[in-house]
């Protein structure tokens, strides 16, 4: 734990990735397969669900430190993360537990989680006792399942590749679908490269798109339209889904496996022949309908961990298919787009009918078409369109230049400050959360959507300032500020919701900008945001 | 809220007044008589008749304030009477010439303890605990959470971090006045000799201090390097100022940190954008915060700067101290 929590600071106060690439790259070498395998476990960010609260810590915390319960909000309200606010506070005694990493996160942290109450505060505080400042701030953080240090996937890879000699691409394609921390599955990551690679399950690495910067709207793109294929951009979610030895597996893009969640694609996937990947998006499409379904209804899909027969009738998923990734058993993903689509086009059919569809090519003979395209997006329920190089490989990550999403502009709506609450970590102490409201009919402003960003720094302390001298009430955290300010909002898209108060939910709300130039009375109404939705 | 009608001190726009003494504590405007607890800008501030402070900050506030101003330099604990109020000043351990002010007529005393700290620092005489009825305390760093480690640690640990970087430079911002001399007596305390370059700001103050017998490394003004020498290894001092200005362009890929009682905080550290933080502060932490009021066994405390109603409302409900917050605008 002591290594761990050694990493863990070399990575908080590095400057560049090199340098935190070599300080993983010597922790792994230093360590046990097994302890290697949770740190990986960790920075891959696989943790589950918390272990026990930020909130019930310090709770651990005040009940052992003798200081009152409103000066421990107050510490909080400073630091901004309650691990870190007990590690500051608590007054360690006892002597040093030097156990591994996996110990930590197979028995002591878990094992605590389990207890209640006393029992479990006692053993808190047991653990809280052997551990210095930095270590008992990492082991918090692993407890509130909150470690985040800067240190993704990316690096990840980039320091294994160094570690082993082997290719990153490889490495990539091994920790897929759902690395599990044991010495055996570290020591298989790690092992040099064999001609049979294959475990059924393991979806590819996902290869992403980069969003379209047009600088001359009459060449978007350096090469003709014939080169390129394009799509819709559908509004649903990215998923792998994998037929191998006869079994059919369903990777979501957090390579999480969703197979219980759509038992309807998976038994149509079934009928695919062996040895097939695909790529694509999964929406709410009854095969029979035109269009597919909002946002929102497969929302509600994915809410259902099995659903139920009624709710598959009623809201029938279908699988939009973009990609094939392997054939026959073959991984063809070094293939250019424009032999995989053909391939693809083999195997389902553009006039299918069942719930797996071709996602379909879209004709562009001038670049003077993309405009009018992508504004009809909105019209088949698509959220812009995507431009693929047909001679691009599958590759890995995000990588500029092959694949590009154009997406249809945002709505905009402006919207006047009514409630203001303190961030974390970074915003600790600042007001950065701020809540919105639109004028009702009668007068009134009504909350209709939360956002985070947009701001620079030097707008959000400016307003910072503002919003503590312009407080008109409290509740707990939550600030209730004059209704002075409008901001100009930004978001993707209003659905009916009969769980806010406005009857609108917005989908990723931010601030475009600040309008220093209007005033409250001129900020729009629920109504005018109730129109966008027709 | 304000003072007691009638008592000793009392809060004038002009900042903390002693009616039996005639003179201001740190004001914040001109006045006839301003007693000053230390040489930083925002308690020595000019256009006063005459001032009273401690012989070692006379330099910096001539420096400062103006070559000819009227200045009445005082030691430690020498008794005073200034109009009718017997005046003393005593260590504050904050920088170079700080002192808590001490003022006494009638039967009341009070005590002002400007910026004070409670743990060791080669670069000034330490803080010496005074007694009187009424203290008026500051508490910049007035939560638990606040809990300083000794400047030979901090020292240490600036150390590692200097010397794991022999290709590049490495810069530490820290205030010019205090911060930055404490730091070089704590690395010279250490055992440290190599010569550390100083920005115009930090260096300007090197003379005070020299002359007041702290020892410190060997320092150079960074504008006698010559131009295209090599930085690589070296130390630099610099205000936070300087941190992404024009003046960094010198240095090719420096590492940076900043050195202050605010870098506890992770997210402190982050929003300000330095790669490392040293905690290191010139004020008291909160367990000193607390043991100075006991120890100035005051009947009634008053807490100005920072958490001023966190910590009076700490000694008031669980310590038993009446105490009050302070809203003196003493900026």
């Amino acid at each position: 734990m002591h290594r761990f929590a050694a990493l863990y600071n070399a990575f908080d106060t590095s400057s560049g990735n090199n340098a935190k690439v070599a300080a993983l790259l010597k922790y792994l070498s230093e360590s046990k397969p097994e302890d290697a395998a949770w740190a990986l476990h960790v920075l891959l960010g696989k943790q589950g669900k918390r272990l026990i609260t930020g909130r019930r810590l310090l709770q651990i915390c005040v009940d052992q430190s003798q200081l009152p319960e409103w000066l421990l909000n107050d510490c909080y309200a400073q630091v901004g993360d309650s691990a870190e606010t007990i590690s500051l506070l608590w007054q360690q005694a006892g002597t040093c537990t030097r156990q591994p990493l996996h110990y930590w996160l197979e028995q002591l942290l878990p094992n605590a989680a389990k207890l209640k109450d006393q029992e479990q505060a006692a053993a808190v505080r047991q653990l809280w006792n052997g551990l210095n400042q930095a270590e008992l701030l990492v082991a918090n953080k692993l407890l509130t399942g909150a470690l985040r240090v800067g240190v993704g996937p990316g690096l990840v890879v980039r320091a294994l590749a160094q570690l082993t000699g082997l290719d990153e691409a490889l490495l990539q394609h091994r920790l897929m679908g759902g690395f599990k921390a044991t010495a055996a599955n570290y020591i298989a990551l790690v092992a040099p490269a064999t001609t049979a690679e294959s475990v059924p399950s393991r979806p590819y690495p996902f290869f992403l798109a980069s969003p379209l910067e047009i600088k001359d709207p009459e060449i978007p793109l350096p090469n003709p339209p014939n080169n390129w294929l394009i799509e819709w951009k559908f509004d649903g979610i990215r998923a792998q889904l994998i037929h191998r030895a006869n079994q059919v597996f369903l990777w979501s893009r957090g390579e999480e496996l969703i197979n219980n969640s759509f038992p309807d694609l998976v038994a149509a996937a079934a009928n695919l022949a062996d040895g097939i990947v695909l790529d694509g998006e999964i929406l709410i499409w009854p095969p029979e309908a035109e269009l597919p379904g909002p946002f929102a209804l497969l929302q509600k899909r994915l809410g259902r961990k099995e659903p139920n027969r009624k709710l598959l009738a009623e809201l029938p998923a279908s699988y939009v298919v973009y990609d094939l990734l392997e054939l026959n058993g073959h991984d063809i993903r070094s293939q250019p787009l424009s032999q995989r689509r053909n391939a693809l086009e083999a195997l389902i059919k553009p006039t299918a009918t069942s719930c797996l569809r071709l996602s379909p090519r879209l004709p562009l003979d001038s670049w003077e078409q993309l405009e009018p395209l992508r504004q009809k997006a909105e019209t088949v329920a698509a959220e812009g369109v995507m431009l693929k190089n047909l001679e691009s490989p599958y590759l890995t990550g995000r990588k500029r230049g092959y694949w590009w999403k154009h997406k249809r502009d945002p709505y905009n709506l402006d919207a006047v400050l009514i409630y203001a609450q303190a961030g974390s970590g970074r915003r600790a102490n600042l007001f950065t959360d701020y809540t919105f409201g639109l004028w009702d009919p009668e007068g009134k402003l009504v909350s209709f959507a939360k956002a985070y960003s947009g701001l620079d720094d030097a707008e959000i302390i400016s307003l910072d300032r503002w919003i503590r001298s312009h407080t008109t009430e409290r509740f707990g955290p939550v600030r209730v500020v004059e209704p002075l300010q409008v901001f100009e909002l930004a978001f993707e898209g209003l659905q009916r919701s009969t769980r806010h108060k406005s009857g609108i939910a917005v989908r990723f709300p931010r601030i475009k900008r600040w309008r220093k130039d209007k005033i409250a009375s001129e900020a729009d109404s629920l109504k005018t945001a109730l129109a966008l939705l027709a | 809220m304000a003072l007691p009608p009638g008592s000793l001190l009392q809060l004038t726009p002009q900042g903390l007044y002693c009616r039996a003494a005639e003179a201001w504590i740190d004001p914040y405007r001109p006045v006839s008589r301003a007693l000053i607890t230390h040489a930083h800008a925002d308690h020595a501030r000019p256009g006063c008749g005459e001032y009273w402070a401690i012989g070692s900050s006379e330099m910096i506030l001539r420096k400062r304030l103006g070559a000819a101003i009227k200045l009445n330099a005082v030691s430690y604990e020498q008794p005073l009477n200034i109009g009718a109020a017997q005046v003393s000043f005593h260590p504050a351990g904050h920088v170079l010439g700080s002192a808590q002010i001490r003022v006494e007529a009638g039967a009341e005393s009070w005590l002002v303890s400007g910026d004070y700290k409670r743990c060791a620092d080669p670069s000034c005489t330490p803080f010496k605990p005074v007694q009187a009825d009424v203290f008026i305390t500051e508490a910049t760093f007035g939560l638990p959470i606040y809990r300083w480690q000794s400047g030979a640690e901090i020292a240490q640990q600036i150390l590692e971090w200097w010397r794991s970087s022999a290709d590049h430079s490495s810069i530490l911002f820290a205030y010019a006045f205090g911060k930055a001399q404490r730091l070089l007596a704590e690395l010279a305390a250490i055992g440290v000799s190599d010569e550390v370059l100083l920005h115009g700001a930090v260096e300007a103050l090197m003379p005070a201090y020299r002359c007041a017998g702290v020892s410190m490394p060997p320092t150079k003004a960074l504008s006698m390097v010559n131009k295209g020498d090599s930085l690589a290894g070296r130390l630099i001092i610099a205000p936070p100022s300087a941190h992404r200005s024009v003046w960094m362009k010198r240095f090719k890929f420096p590492q940076t940190a900043f050195v202050s009682g605010w870098m506890a905080v992770r997210g402190a550290r982050r929003r300000k954008g330095y790669e490392r933080g040293f905690v290191m502060s010139d004020h008291a932490d909160w367990p000193g915060l607390i043991s100075s009021v006991k120890e100035s066994k005051a009947q009634q405390v008053f807490v100005t700067h920072g958490n001023s109603d966190g910590l009076a409302r700490y000694l008031k409900e669980v310590e038993g101290i009446s105490a009050e917050p302070l809203n003196a605008d003493f900026s």
